[in-house]
């Protein structure tokens, strides 16, 4: 079954509508919303603060800790269960490593910077959405960053390299690749990398060419979100 | 810490009929409800902001057997999530008491004991098929008062919902296609928490005055005036002359709140 029109119309290298808010939680010391299509992620950062239980502490650096989690209401079938899973919480130490490279931890000894991500409302793409939030919420607590972090997620589906895959291209029928990318906009540098599925050097080679160019379009929002706070 | 500083302070205002940002004893911060903020997943979802205070809620709807001495109702199952995003005071984990007692006293019971939600109308087919209707809420900005934001949230999201379409030959839903079909909500079970401070009392407080508060008073009403739920809480007790007050001012502001609902 060949893959010539997208489920949304959309080009086969376009993304969804996308916007971006930093200061959304007034508690937090930084806080972000994104959206990307129907997708929306909320996240939050506290600390650094003192990390407790104690043992957990590195004396030479900060420990960022983060936590993705679906609302309970907010995935496609049946109500997901709060707390935990193995899937939330092998997304949240991804998390952890597609932001730790832009961070500089070892201002931070013995502490813990915490990042909270909520999902309000899922259609495919949430790890990324969660670290594109997460970076801008790291962003608006002031922390020095080497770079902003954005993440998009791109899919093959027969012979089309999808950008930034919906949940209805994520069900296709015929099986396809799912292939999640984060990556530092400035540099190009990559920090998160999956793949579901089959794929071929070349096609991976095309799937990294799309994430560059949706990245940029992905770190201009978020520039823009921090101006819209902190330029006005 | 320079909380007793403040605390101090807010006691010493409210003895005056003063609040840290100027309202009255018993007027609350601006309230904004909006309703489908996560409308593609949930079958129902509202967000509801007191001042700075935000909670979500969303309504998921699921089939399941009846309960063996209830075989002609369905039912309902409420949670509450204080999530460590909405405050530096709140941790990761299972739910703390704070949490469930939100559940249990502000969601669960208010709409359960108005008899709300005729259970009686979510029976597919008697003793083996009925609707359970899952209601959760989650705090996204702590800024006081999240319980009476959970409870608007909550009847909020119940508003927003349509049932989901259910094949009875397959025994699945299709969360994909909504029906127009809403969860019929016979009253409005509204609570109104009232602190004491002092000998005075104080509705939607900032999170400054709750921690001056010396009890709470937690009142559901409904819209004919009765009392459907009571919960007390804190550290000192009420006298009867006490919830008497406490009683008449969340009547008379369950009454404004409900119209917001409306």
């Amino acid at each position: 079954m060949p893959y010539n029109k997208r489920f949304d119309g959309r080009k086969f290298d376009e993304l969804r509508e996308i916007s971006a808010e930093v200061g959304v939680i007034p508690n937090a010391d930084g806080s972000a919303k994104f959206k990307i299509g129907k997708t929306i992620a909320i996240a939050a950062v506290y600390g650094p603060r003192v990390l407790h239980p104690r043992f957990l502490q590195d004396p030479i650096k900060g420990v960022l800790r983060c936590n993705y989690n679906m609302m309970s209401f907010s995935g496609s079938g049946e109500r997901v269960r709060p707390g935990p899973s193995r899937r939330s919480k092998e997304i949240s130490y991804l998390t952890e490593k597609a932001l730790e490279p832009v961070l500089d931890l070892s201002e931070f000894p013995s502490a813990v910077i915490d990042v909270y991500i909520e999902l309000l409302q899922t259609d495919a793409g949430t790890r990324c959405a969660g670290i594109t939030a997460a970076a801008l919420a790291l962003a608006d607590a002031g922390f020095p960053m080497k770079d902003l972090v954005s993440a998009v997620a791109l899919g093959r589906i027969e012979d089309k390299i999808v950008l930034d895959v919906s949940k209805e291209e994520e069900d296709f029928e015929g099986g396809m690749a799912d292939i999640p990318v984060a990556m530092l906009p400035r540099t190009g540098e990559i920090t998160l990398l999956q793949m579901d599925g089959l794929v071929t050097l070349n096609e991976l080679k095309e799937v990294l060419k799309s994430a560059k160019k949706a990245c940029e379009q992905i770190y201009k929002v978020q520039k823009d979100a921090l101006r819209a706070r902190y330029l006005k | 810490m320079s909380n007793d500083i403040v605390t101090n302070h807010v006691i010493n205002l409210i003895d005056k009929d003063v609040r840290l940002d100027g309202r009255k004893l018993d007027q609350f911060r601006d309230i904004k409800i909006e309703y489908g903020v996560s409308a593609k997943s949930a079958e129902g979802s509202a967000l509801v902001k007191i001042g700075k205070t935000e909670v979500v809620a969303g309504i998921k709807m699921e089939v399941g057997e009846p309960y063996p001495d209830k075989l002609d109702e369905g039912t309902i199952i409420a949670n509450v999530e204080l999530l460590p995003l909405s405050s530096g005071e709140f941790e990761s984990g299972p739910p703390t008491i704070k949490s469930i007692e939100m559940a249990r006293s502000v969601v669960d019971r208010g709409l359960r004991e108005s008899k709300a939600i005729d259970f009686k109308k979510l029976t597919i087919k008697k003793g083996e098929k009925v609707w359970t209707i899952l209601i959760d809420a989650y705090s996204i900005n702590d800024d006081g008062n999240l319980a009476d934001a959970i409870g608007l949230a909550t009847l909020a999201a119940i508003k927003d919902a349509k049932f989901p379409k259910y094949d009875e030959k397959e025994e699945k839903i299709d969360y994909k296609e909504k029906t127009k079909k809403s969860i019929e909500l016979k009253e409005l079970p509204i609570p109104v928490t009232v602190l004491k401070i002092k000998n005075k009392f104080v509705v939607d407080p900032v999170l400054d005055e709750e921690n001056a508060m010396s009890a709470r008073l937690t009142v559901t009403t409904i819209e004919d005036g009765r009392i459907c739920a009571l919960q007390k809480g804190g550290i000192l007790p009420l006298t009867p002359e006490d919830i008497e007050k406490i009683i008449e001012l969340a009547t008379k502001k369950g009454k404004e709140l409900r119209k917001l609902l409306k």
